[in-house]
């Protein structure tokens, strides 16, 4: 075999050469070699190959050929115009359709920028705290005797001694404090507000932003804090520092610093205690330990749990680790019979989203919500993209013939791609401008329902940022599908005209529709249910008259004094029907006691009882229903020793015979029951009511309740009210409150989360009718001379409307078969929730579907109907 | 008159692709010059040329036929144009006209 030369110098040489004149090159290098191989040697030849080939190392061997046709890049400007020019033809050569792709993303998008702000706005709740991740509030869990688990935030008063004094070195700051809800008084003007009594160092801990003053004002026991809101509304623009404050008429505290307000004030529900943010003043505790006897009586009291604590962690201190460390700091200093409970550490980043406990950790409340809305932001776009994709595919047979003559004349399927993407890209960026002005509009609504005080967070780089990858993101999600599947079509099938869609080609988009319409469906029921179940909570016997009650504050300070002549004046002004006083008002609870005890008592339990003091009218002001016995009255001397139990504290005491005239005895000393009252409602109307003991006291007032006679203003009963009062107590201010208000207070939450509700059903149902029309319009254009063959043949409209419409009413059948069994857990799960609770009746799931049903109809029969009346003649004569 | 911008060795390679005619390409011209001046130069050198000489128009090309011992590849063939027969013969004209004025006696005689 002939001599060839060495491999590497040629593997060199095709590397290193331009490709336009290698050969050539490599020729003449051959034709040397074979030359120098006869002439000379093999070797030779070789060493005269490797010397020629590195001569090629020169700059014009070296360069590249520039290309005669180049590619235009798709980032090349002619291009990009070119893409948009044809887009935006595609545009506004189909109105309805463009109509329905726009509106339907700007809803999508704009719901999901409105469930994006609120969940930032949730989760950054707390997060304006400088030290929240060190910050957490001691609360008590009771163990019961069945084990349960009750988490509540009041703990007792020698606790923060005790935490100070054996665990210093893991806390940085702590603090006593409770709330107080007084209103403040400067001159004539009378504020009410939200405050609490703190220790000197809270304000720190917290760290109130100072607009004027100091931060260290408490440390003096007659000065107070006062946010800017309140500060402005006692002195306007005066200067408030050193003025003097009166609060609860009792006292004067010179203003010792004023602070920037908490951003975010929660909605008060009346259930639980309001969010420390809702806080407007602080007075110092130093100076509320001193005021009343019973809180000094309760200084060393390990049993007397009514306040809260609040405890900032070292920087190095776990705050799990340390709840392991003080969780027994209580029952080292009471025995198992007064009760068995343990200290946890709640850690502030916890405070607002997981607000509920369950076995002493908590573990739900807003978070839910917060997962909730999240998933239905995401549906509800896919609901939009879903409308997307399936418009496009749905025309794909008429933008075929496009598609085949542009690969015709030479485009790439990577070019046809980019025009498509190009396209829902536009659209994206147009519905993108919508929905931010959907969201500007929307935007005050959206805060009633959801009372919240979003604003758009226009000069944050985030949010654009955001916005625009969201943007980006939705035209690339709801764009790809119709890319790749136009781009895929054959150019001369289609120009041919032998093009057809396969049979299953309508199967991606049937199952699109079917996911849109079970998501809207499961919503319509959530919806429903949700309705069902506050309907369900408001009907709910609350066995007391609530129309016409009022409680006062202010004025009836000192009221044991002068208890019996007001209520004497009261009734004399004849617009009253009834005074009472109590320790709390019927729309809260406020105490629970153990250590009760009676005949035949399992003596192994600690049951416990709420607990709740009142004069002997109470009963007869709010209108309470007995079931046996008497009420309390002044005509008995004996009603001091009397005990008067709700029908649950019956069930639980659990006494074989006739409770009424047996002795139950509490803390040494016998109470008689005398009767039986209906269960009222006080608490959670979504709660089973608590076990009642009521006794009768004329000192242990913190609550005044007014009967206004039935048919007299209310106006004029107020006045009258007002007056009687004064003449007690002439400077106290006259508040009250309308307990049917109050009341009603307590369904807040559920009626906000089912207007929330309520208004993205809306919107889903909005987003997927929009695209059941286009989807329709298409399949009846698509149709027409089918239906004009019909119509000549003899079809009536009623048969083609059928035709038309019975594909879809299918999908809606399907959809709600997929919906029903999603709806009936995630819904049965959340109704467990409650224990008062109602039942997933079959009719709920009928509604919605025949909703759901009726819906369709009317979207596509709109189509089909208008399809169905077209005259053949005019649908047949072009062919 | 126009100048023209040729180099030494380009002018040579020019002419030796006039001298081979049809037949100009690469290693036939690097014999030639061999051949005819006794100058060994490399392939690489003459591509080099050739390669510039295109650039100027002086020569056009085309690909030729392949034979084995090029292992089957096409060899590129170069013809002079009209503007590099221009240039050649513009050289040539400048050289006689210079010729022409040197006086009888004033250059040293190299002849016996």
């Amino acid at each position: 075999m002939a001599p060839t030369p060495p491999r590497l110098a040629d593997r060199l040489i095709e590397w290193f050469c331009a490709p336009h004149l290698l050969e050539e090159v490599q020729g003449d290098l051959y034709e040397r070699y074979v030359r120098d191989v006869v002439q000379q040697s093999v070797a030779q030849a070789n060493r005269n190959y490797w010397r020629n080939v590195l001569g090629f190392l020169r700059p014009f061997a070296l360069k590249r050929q520039a290309n005669e046709h180049p590619k235009p890049s798709f980032l090349n400007p002619v291009m990009l115009r070119n893409y948009l020019k044809i887009a935006f033809r595609n545009l506004t050569r189909q109105k309805v359709y463009s109509f329905i792709n726009i509106g339907g993303l700007a809803a999508g998008m704009a719901t999901a920028m409105l469930i994006g702000l609120w969940i930032w706005d949730e989760v950054t709740y707390d997060l304006s705290f400088t030290n929240h991740k060190q910050l957490a509030q001691v609360m008590t869990t009771s163990i019961g005797d069945d084990g349960a688990m009750n988490t509540d935030p009041r703990v007792c008063q020698p606790i923060a001694g005790e935490l100070r004094s054996k665990y210093g070195s893991d806390f940085k700051n702590i603090s006593m404090s409770r709330w107080n809800g007084s209103a403040l008084v400067v001159g004539d003007k009378t504020i009410s507000g939200i405050g609490l009594w703190v220790e000197d160092k809270f304000p720190a801990m917290f760290s109130l932003s100072m607009l004027k003053g100091n931060i260290n004002a408490l440390t003096d026991p007659s000065s107070i804090l006062i946010d800017a809101t309140m500060a402005q509304a006692l002195f306007g623009d005066a200067e408030p520092l050193g003025k003097i404050i009166r609060v609860d008429n009792n006292d004067n505290y010179k203003v010792g610093g004023v602070f920037r307000d908490f951003p975010n004030k929660s909605p008060i529900t009346g259930n639980t205690f309001p969010s420390l943010q809702n806080a407007n003043y602080f007075l110092p505790w130093k100076k509320y330990i001193t005021t009343e006897q019973w809180v000094k009586d309760a200084a060393t009291s390990w049993n007397n749990r009514s306040w809260q604590c609040y405890v900032q962690l070292a920087d190095n201190v776990d705050v799990d680790k340390e709840t392991e460390k003080i969780k027994n700091v209580v029952m080292a200093h009471k025995t198992k019979a007064e009760g068995v409970e343990s200290a946890y550490l709640y850690p502030m980043d916890k405070w607002h989203l997981y607000s509920e406990f369950k076995n002493g950790k908590p573990v739900g409340g807003l978070i839910q919500f917060v997962w909730l809305f999240s998933i239905i932001g995401v549906f509800v776009l896919l609901l939009a993209c879903i409308n997307f994709m399936n418009l496009s595919t749905a025309r794909s047979e008429k933008r075929a013939k496009e598609v085949g003559i542009r690969k015709a004349v030479g485009s790439l399927r990577g070019q046809l791609i980019r025009q498509f993407l190009s396209e829902s890209i536009l659209v994206a960026f147009v519905s993108c401008i919508v929905s931010i002005i959907l969201v500007i509009v929307l935007l005050p609504l959206f805060n009633s329902l959801a009372a919240k005080n979003i604003q758009l967070p226009w000069s944050s780089p985030t949010f654009w940022l955001c916005t625009l990858g969201f943007t980006l993101i939705t035209s690339l999600l709801a764009g790809s599908y119709p890319a790749l599947y136009l781009s895929k079509f054959d150019a001369i099938n289609v120009l041919k005209g032998t093009f057809r869609v396969g049979k299953y080609a309508s199967l991606p988009r049937k199952v699109l529709v079917v996911t849109q319409f079970s998501f809207s469906i499961a919503l319509i029921i959530g919806t429903v249910v949700v309705f069902k179940q506050i309907q369900f909570a408001k009907n709910r016997p609350i066995n007391y008259k609530k129309e016409g009650l009022i409680t006062v504050g202010g004025v009836t300070q000192g009221l044991p004094r002068f208890y019996d002549a007001v209520r004497n004046d009261l009734l004399a002004t004849g617009v009253v029907d009834n005074m009472s006083g109590a320790s709390d008002a019927t729309t809260n609870l406020g105490a629970w006691r153990t250590g009760f005890n009676w005949e035949g008592k399992n003596p192994n339990t600690l049951p416990s009882f709420g607990f709740m003091y009142m004069t002997e009218d109470f009963g007869k002001t709010i209108g309470w229903q007995l079931k046996a016995g008497r009420d309390f009255s002044r005509d008995f001397g004996t009603d001091s020793s009397a005990m008067v139990l709700n029908e649950a504290a019956v069930k639980q005491i659990g006494m074989k015979k006739a409770i009424v005239g047996e002795t139950i005895q509490y803390e040494g000393k016998n109470y008689r029951v005398i009767g039986v009252v209906k269960d009222i409602i006080q608490e959670s109307p979504y709660k089973s009511v608590t076990p009642m003991v009521y006794l009768t006291s004329r000192t242990w007032i913190g609550s005044v309740t007014v009967a206004i006679k039935t048919g007299v203003p209310i106006k004029e009963a107020l006045v009258k009210i007002e007056k009687a009062f004064k003449k007690y107590n002439p400077y106290l201010p006259f508040n009250y409150t309308f307990i049917d208000e109050e009341y009603a207070k307590k369904f807040a939450d559920e009626d906000r989360i089912g207007k929330l509700a309520t208004f993205f059903t809306i919107l889903a149902i909005f987003i997927s009718c929009l695209g059941l029309f286009g989807l329709a319009s298409f399949v009846a254009e698509a149709r027409t001379k089918e239906i004009g063959v019909r119509k000549v043949l003899g079809a009536s409209v009623t048969s083609l409307w059928s035709l038309l419409s019975k594909d879809f009413v299918l999908l809606v059948v399907i959809s709600f078969g997929i919906a029903t069994p999603i709806a009936y857990y995630f819904l049965g799960n959340w109704l467990q929730k409650y224990q008062y609770h109602t039942d997933l009746s079959w009719w709920i799931f009928a509604v919605s579907g025949v909703g759901a049903l009726v819906i369709t109809l009317l979207t596509v029969s709109f189509q089909s109907i208008k399809a169905a009346l077209v005259n053949p003649v005019k649908s047949l004569r072009s062919e | 008159m126009k100048r023209t911008y040729l180099g030494e060795f380009e002018e040579i390679v020019l002419l030796t692709v006039a001298v081979l005619n049809d037949a100009a390409y690469g290693v036939a011209i690097t014999d030639e010059l061999d051949r005819q001046t006794g100058r060994s130069v490399s392939i690489s050198a003459v591509h080099a040329a050739l390669h510039r000489l295109e650039e100027k128009g002086m020569l056009s090309s085309h690909m030729g036929d392949a034979t084995a011992e090029r292992g089957g590849r096409r060899k590129r063939l170069f013809t002079v144009t009209a503007l590099g027969s221009r240039a050649l013969h513009d050289i040539r004209a400048m050289r006689d006209q210079l010729w022409n004025s040197i006086s009888p006696n004033a250059l040293p005689a190299i002849s016996i």
